[in-house]
């Protein structure tokens, strides 16, 4: 067993906050069982959504491929129950934005009966490349609620040395029991996985960083790791330590840049679900078709987790765990800090659905009549990230866009502390969430009009071109006409000369826009890359 | 040593020279202000501003011979950043131009094209591919929703449609209620 001596650091900020955990961990994990119609969103993930592969009508079979991957960063989706498919249309799914997405509907058929999977015994000695590809097959994505193609953040930059990797357990997050229920249960699967990550990644260190209010999860997670040199840590509790960037500075004192990436400093970071669902993969040729949620709240009187498929109805979950939920209840898919509020409970599970809270009023936090800014400092002192939270409502409110970002807005990592404490009442996270997203948009379009006025300026200059060459062919040709000399052949040759230089440039302009287009897909990622409670 | 020295300085002369001239033989004629004020505008190369492109519209905004509020494409935000830079008073958009709109892109019905090539001569961007009797496309992701391929069209076979929204291009909405600014603000 690993000496637990490892010298823990803090976070700037927090909050102690009730954790409402128990209830929802009286009872073990059960079955969610097969819902009658499967829905299954064709972007559940980071990057590209995912393009259809199957038709409707065709019959499909348990973790059979239904969308393959639609770019590099991209993630399959699978059918997380037999049936048929009978439906490929857009649908609501749970987003903040109400849009609908592309999704595949599948009627099942109760016998719930599984493609012939690929199982894998020698794992441990596998090739690495051949333990990605079935990671990245499987359709594995971060199940902290960042839901990042796993594979590929397993494939870091070259020119990066990675050293450490953390794998997150500290679910920091009020109401929400999934990884620490799974952890309980399936501790070998979550070390086995995190092994295999390893091997992945080759690297040294390997730690597992869980809150104290798990004792439980840190007893079995610690027998199932004896012996193989993973470290397992409990670190204090305090919200948000399971955001990406403060579970590794409390487990190893780093920071990672303002703007970047843990890889930039040698780490990288997983969930202790992804971690159990790369076992699934790796060892048992299993796709990520399911997932333990949840569901708890004020309005459900049997709260509990169930091992849920993908893509089943959020109402077919809470039917199994005794609702009575009034008017003023919301659903929301996550928690009271960070979840979003559902419109209604028709909207399908997805692979980052971590927890269902049938919330009361009593449930969710700081409800009250928004009052002026006091200018009391709470939220500063709270911001695990040290930002300053009033000034950057200031600018949000005032929609300045270059000030905010002095105030280093995308290093915030939407946990919600700043509006917690808030004794007005603002609701800041929803000025910040505004502003990024009206930043992009204006980055989004200051490109386009780039790309535009580069390729009007060119059909200009050909236009130009070839108005001037006419010219010169009139000319060449009336000399010919006079001297009937060779001059017209020259005047040719300078023609198609002409004619091969416009082809160098318009292709040298389609490099750049594909240039820029591959540039743009790699930053997409980049910033939504902080899961907090990853 | 010296002849090394020599060498690389007569090298130095010769590229500075070559770079001089290269800069005043090839320079696209910019002027500054007109690049500024060009650099806020939506680049639709639509001309209904009355200009006949964005850069033309740049151009009148410098010397002072058109008012901020005609691009409809940029709208508000448009009008706003040209009032900062310019200095003058922001004003609603000149109705007679046109109307703020959602983002629209042009699609070819693909059965009805005749190719012509008449639509590809009067994009701005060169965001239609086809060639003489073959069927045209419209690139989406280049073009810029301009409309300017709709009227040459001999069998009115190019359509407008609005942009789709997806996941990645939704924008938060600003919070409904705001607090007052209070005392302190
Ligand atoms: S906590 Fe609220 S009232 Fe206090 S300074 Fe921050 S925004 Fe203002
Ligand atoms: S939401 Fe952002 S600003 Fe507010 S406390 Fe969290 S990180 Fe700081
Ligand atoms: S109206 Fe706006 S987008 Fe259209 S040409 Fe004029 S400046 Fe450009
Ligand atoms: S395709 Fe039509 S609408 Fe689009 S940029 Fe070209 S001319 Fe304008």
């Amino acid at each position: 067993m690993v000496a637990t001596t490892r010298k823990l650091h803090h976070f700037h900020g927090g909050v102690h906050m009730p954790g409402h955990k128990e209830a929802s961990t009286r009872l073990p994990v059960a079955a969610a069982g097969v819902p009658e119609r499967i829905v299954i969103a064709l972007q559940q993930h980071i990057g590209a959504p995912a393009e259809p592969v199957v038709k409707v009508g065709d019959r499909v079979l348990k973790g059979q491929m239904i969308g393959r991957a639609g770019g590099y960063v991209s993630a399959p989706v699978h059918a997380s129950s037999s049936g048929t498919v009978t439906a490929i249309e857009p649908l609501p799914v749970p987003h903040p934005s109400g849009l609908t997405i592309p999704c595949v509907v599948i009627e099942t058929d109760g016998e719930d009966r599984w493609v012939d999977l690929q199982p894998l015994e020698e794992y441990s000695e596998a090739d690495v490349d051949l333990l990605r590809a079935r990671i990245r097959d499987a359709g594995i994505v971060g199940l902290g609620g960042a839901a990042f193609p796993t594979a590929v953040k397993l494939t870091p930059p070259a020119d990066a040395a990675i050293d450490t990797l953390i794998i997150n357990g500290a679910e920091c997050e009020p109401y929400i029991t999934c990884d620490d229920m799974l952890m309980r249960e399936r501790p070998e699967e979550v070390i086995q996985g995190v092994a295999i990550m390893r091997r992945i990644l080759g690297v040294r260190e390997c730690v597992v960083g869980l809150e104290d209010n798990k004792p439980e999860a840190f007893r079995a997670l610690q027998a199932a790791a004896a012996g193989t040199g993973i470290e397992v840590v409990q670190v204090p509790t305090i919200y948000p330590t399971g955001g990406e960037k403060q579970l590794i500075k409390v487990l190893t004192g780093k920071e990672v840049p303002s703007r970047g990436i843990p890889a930039q400093i040698g780490i990288v970071c997983q969930n202790v679900a992804t971690a159990a669902a790369v076992y699934r993969s790796v060892r048992h040729g299993e796709p990520l078709i399911s997932r333990i949620v949840t569901v708890t709240g004020g309005a459900v009187r049997e709260p509990r987790n169930l091992d849920t498929l993908i893509g089943t109805p959020m109402e077919h979950l809470l039917g199994r765990c005794d609702p009575h939920l009034t008017p003023e209840d919301k659903l929301i898919m996550g928690g009271p800090m960070m979840g979003i509020p559902l419109r209604d409970g028709s909207l399908p599970t997805v692979k980052a659905t971590n927890c269902l809270l049938a919330a009361t009023p009593g449930d969710q936090p700081n409800q009250g009549q928004t009052m002026p800014c006091i200018r009391c400092g709470e939220c500063t002192r709270v911001c695990p990230v040290n930002l300053l939270p009033q000034q950057m409502y200031w600018h949000a409110r005032a929609r300045e866009f270059d000030k905010i970002q002095d105030y280093n807005l995308f290093d915030c990592i939407e946990c919600g502390c700043c509006s917690y404490v808030c004794p007005s009442h603002i609701p800041l996270v929803q000025y910040y969430r505004f502003a990024k997203t009206e930043i992009w948009d204006q980055e989004r379009e200051k490109k386009k009009a780039d790309l535009a006025r580069r390729r009007h300026e060119f059909k200009q200059m050909r236009i130009e071109r070839e108005k001037r060459e006419k010219a010169e062919r009139h000319k060449a040709a009336a000399a010919r006409a006079t001297a009937k000399t060779s001059a017209g052949k020259a005047g040719a040759e300078a023609a198609t000369d002409a004619d091969k230089q416009a082809a160098i440039q318009a292709a040298m302009e389609r490099a750049r826009a594909k240039r820029e287009a591959a540039a743009r897909a790699e930053a997409e990622p980049k910033k939504t890359a902080n899961d907090a409670d990853a | 040593m010296i002849s090394a020295v020599l060498a690389i300085t007569t090298l130095a002369v010769i590229f500075g020279s070559l770079l001089g001239y290269a800069a005043v033989r090839f320079r696209v004629e910019g002027d500054p202000v007109v690049d500024q004020i060009d650099s806020l505008l939506p680049q639709t190369q639509c001309g209904q501003c009355g200009f006949p492109g964005c850069r033309p519209y740049a151009e009148a905004l410098a010397s002072g011979e058109a008012e901020i509020n005609r691009c409809p494409p940029g709208g508000e935000a448009t009008i706003q950043a040209l009032a900062d830079l310019l200095g003058r008073e922001p004003m609603p958009l000149d109705g007679e131009v046109g109307e703020e709109k959602r983002r629209m892109v042009a699609y070819v019905v693909e059965e009805e094209c005749i190719g012509c090539t008449l639509c590809l001569q009067a994009c701005p961007v060169d965001a239609i591919l086809g060639a003489a009797k073959q069927m045209h496309q419209v690139i989406e992701a280049e073009c810029t929703g301009c409309e300017l391929c709709i009227p040459p069209c001999p069998v009115e076979c190019i359509h407008m449609h609005p942009v789709e929204q997806g996941l990645n291009e939704w924008k938060w909405p600003f919070p409904k209620h705001q607090p007052p600014m209070g005392s302190a603000a």
